[in-house]
């Protein structure tokens, strides 16, 4: 490559280089110079060391935020991923009625967080829902996904699953990728449906399965804007749930926006980055156990 | 102060690059206001009046007062030149430096101060200076479903909210119920939210006027336990507000009409609702009651500010003095009957901060509706304006308000007793406090 060519695509890339220095790389320089400060966005940032991380590890709330968070990982990455694939399978089987079944497993994913967080508000409700209609029809009596603090993650697992169709799309393109000699070989070999996806399919779109595993860990780490809509907003009740929908991202918002402790918010976001960081490194331990690539591992 | 220095620069830089403006600044020569729209011809009027009157012009920046923006907006020294807020806001924002004193405003412009409600004004005043012009004030009301009450053996007229014994008594009689699902809520205490009301029945403000937190004294308590057990009395908590939630507080369909609730205190503005919806509804407006029986109320409502460092200050004083002067509301309420006589619904008044603006539009402007129970209901409004107490201002209002919020859940969620869970948001206030300080 040529200094002339080398500057040619510096030049096509420098957009993007300038976007992440003033929009990414500038805000967390910026957060982390900050997290060392009290600073009300009024009077000039006051340097206070490691106060705001030490107050971290006394902040009761801090360990609520992150079991609410973690647990609700734990519960919808799974939950999403599973029945993305079990859609993506049962796509596979529609021949030439796929297409329209894949734009209609994918509409949902189009829809405002706000609008499908006001929509399962009414879907939920414990007295009056659907949800809990249908499941008084077979005879079960539904909990209070919405008020009940033992039922509002698993609720709000519930509603995640609303847009699984972005990544049962993703799986779909991946098992198209699967080459039909392996699964004739196997179904020679006497493998029937099941073993077929489970020895064939699985290892062979697995890093498809990695990566969305990842995605979704770390969106859900993140997961914030339906929850604060149902649980969070003005007139919604904030704390009538006993905090078992405040969510760190929520926590964070609030001390940053609502108490304005900007410099605790920034300290507690560097944490979150460091949790995520640690999550990330175990899955990517992982994933070179369980993740198959044919040819050279990337 | 380099951290600031650099902050700062970051900010404009980024704001430069966007070729964007910055939230509340200034376009032109115009008064920048935030957090003030014109929805409707009480807001249009005066604006207009004030634009009339000064030959000023006005670049409203829309919706409700966005903390984020505004500390934004003063941070970078383009704040708006006025900002309408909850006058809830107001002590931290007082405390923050974020808005002026207006002592020199109301001084030089000859404002009457003493003509604003007591309760409003000192929820707009900090360290014994004004901080802001109260706008509109809204009072609790009791609003109780006549024809529940009366299938109860109960005699609306005769709701008493002092006795909280009887009122739990009373709640669980009036409660509905179809197998094990709610259909009626007897009375709804409408807590977490109106806690400081219940404590003020009891004599006891949960902020001193040093804006100091008193969440663990013993009237607290008691409030806390008594509206606690209103609750117990009629339902499980989760089956409660998931049965609370159902309601379409706004619409014809509203849980008077539907028989969906007997009981509870709401602020003035829903009998407007009530009278543009449903006017025939059957319900009885009461004042709230004190422990002792004497009719009380819990107060609160929007206000008029000028930030630190407006670039205006001097037409920023002319105009909010302008909006919340007695002509201007005066105006504004014969505009609006005009436009709901248009839509042949009923004007049920405007209640503001100011009294003398109150004197004036109940006098000339409101005529009695022809709905009997809402025109009482603006009368128990018009009587307990000067009974109203309110939040007093603090440094730390919104932590405050989580902390007694998370206290009263934790209760009525059975995961705590009343006095330990009120130590607890106590400690959590204060801690917030000395932090803040």
């Amino acid at each position: 490559m040529t200094v002339k060519q080398a500057r040619l695509g510096y030049g096509f890339l420098s957009p993007w280089i300038l976007g992440f220095l003033l929009f990414t790389a500038g805000p967390m320089v910026a957060s982390a110079a900050l997290s060392f400060t009290r600073y009300d966005m009024i009077s000039p940032p006051e340097y206070v060391g490691t106060d705001n991380y030490r107050r971290l590890l006394e902040d009761p709330k801090i360990a609520t935020a992150l079991v609410n968070t973690v647990v609700y990982t734990a519960l919808h990455v799974p939950a999403a991923i599973v029945l993305a694939l079990g859609l993506a399978a049962l796509l596979r089987r529609a021949g030439r009625a796929a297409g329209i079944y894949r734009t209609i497993l994918y509409l949902p994913v189009m829809t405002p967080p706000v609008a499908l967080a006001a929509l399962f508000l009414l879907l939920l409700n414990g007295q009056h829902g659907l949800l809990n209609a249908f499941l008084g029809k077979i005879g079960v009596d539904g909990p209070n996904w919405t008020t009940d603090p033992t039922w509002i993650k698993p609720g709000l697992v519930i509603m995640s699953l609303w847009t699984v169709g972005s990544t049962a799309v993703l799986y779909l393109a991946a098992m198209a990728g699967v080459p039909n000699d392996l699964h004739e070989a196997a179904a020679l070999d006497g493998a029937g449906a099941w073993h077929r996806f489970r020895h064939v399919t699985l290892p062979m779109i697995s890093p498809t399965i990695y990566f969305t595993v990842i995605v979704n860990t770390i969106a859900s780490l993140q997961f914030f804007t339906e929850a604060y809509a149902m649980f969070y907003t003005p007139g919604s009740n904030a704390s009538n749930d006993a905090d078992a929908a405040l969510f760190y991202v929520i926590y964070l918002f609030q001390q940053a926006f609502t108490f304005l402790h900007m410099g605790y918010a920034s300290a507690m976001a560097w944490l979150l980055f460091l949790v995520i960081a640690v999550i990330t490194v175990i899955q990517v331990r992982v994933s070179r156990r369980l993740v198959h690539y044919e040819g050279d591992r990337p | 102060m380099r951290a600031r220095v650099l902050l700062l620069a970051g900010l404009l830089v980024l704001g430069g690059c966007a070729g964007a403006r910055l939230p509340g600044s200034d376009p032109g020569d115009a008064l920048t206001v935030m957090g003030f729209g014109l929805p409707d011809e009480i807001a249009k009027t005066r604006v207009d009046l004030f634009k009339k009157q000064s030959g000023v012009e006005l670049a409203l920046s829309e919706g409700k007062l966005d903390a984020q923006q505004f500390l934004s907006a003063v941070a970078v020294k383009q704040p708006p030149d006025v900002v309408y807020l909850e006058r809830v806001e107001i002590g931290s924002y007082a405390t923050q430096g974020a808005i002026q004193p207006l002592d020199a405003c109301v001084k030089e412009r000859g404002v009457d101060v003493s003509a604003f409600r007591r309760s409003a004004l000192a929820q707009s005043s900090a360290g014994g200076k004004l901080y802001a012009l109260p706008d509109f004030n809204q009072v609790n009301l009791m609003i109780v479903n006549n024809a529940a009450a009366r299938a109860a053996g109960v005699d609306p007229a005769a709701f008493a909210t002092g006795d909280w014994a009887r009122l739990a008594d009373l709640a669980g009689r009036l409660t509905g119920r179809d197998g094990g699902r709610l259909t009626r809520i007897g009375f709804d205490p409408k807590v977490p939210e109106l806690l400081p009301m219940w404590a003020r029945a009891a004599g006891v403000s949960i902020v001193d006027d040093r804006g100091n937190p008193h969440l663990d004294d013993p009237g607290v308590v008691e409030a806390l336990a008594a509206t606690a057990a209103m609750v117990r009395a009629q339902a499980d908590w989760g089956d409660y507000r998931a049965f609370r939630e159902t309601f379409d507080l706004f619409g014809a369909k509203n849980p008077y009409v539907v028989d969906q609730l007997a009981a509870m205190p709401i602020e003035t503005w829903y009998l407007n609702v009530l009278a543009s919806t449903t006017p025939d509804v059957d319900i009885t407006v009461l004042p709230p009651l004190d422990r002792q029986g004497n009719p009380y109320t819990w107060a609160g409502g929007s206000g008029w500010a000028i930030p630190k460092g407006a670039r205006h200050p001097d037409r920023a004083c002319a105009f909010i003095a302008s909006m919340t002067s007695v002509g201007s509301w005066v105006a504004a309420a014969k505009a609006r009957k005009a436009g709901l006589v248009a839509k042949n619904k009923p004007y049920t008044g405007t209640f503001t901060g100011n009294r003398l603006a109150d004197e004036r539009i109940f006098a000339e402007v409101y005529e009695p509706v022809r709905y009997p129970a809402i025109a009482r209901g603006v009368q128990v409004a018009l009587d307990l304006q000067d009974r109203a107490f309110s939040h007093l201002p603090s440094p730390v209002g919104a932590e405050i308000k989580k902390a007694y919020e998370a206290a009263t859940t934790r209760v009525l969620l059975g995961r705590q007793s009343p006095r330990d869970s009120l130590a607890q948001a106590q400690r959590e206030a204060m801690a917030a406090l000395d932090w803040r300080r």
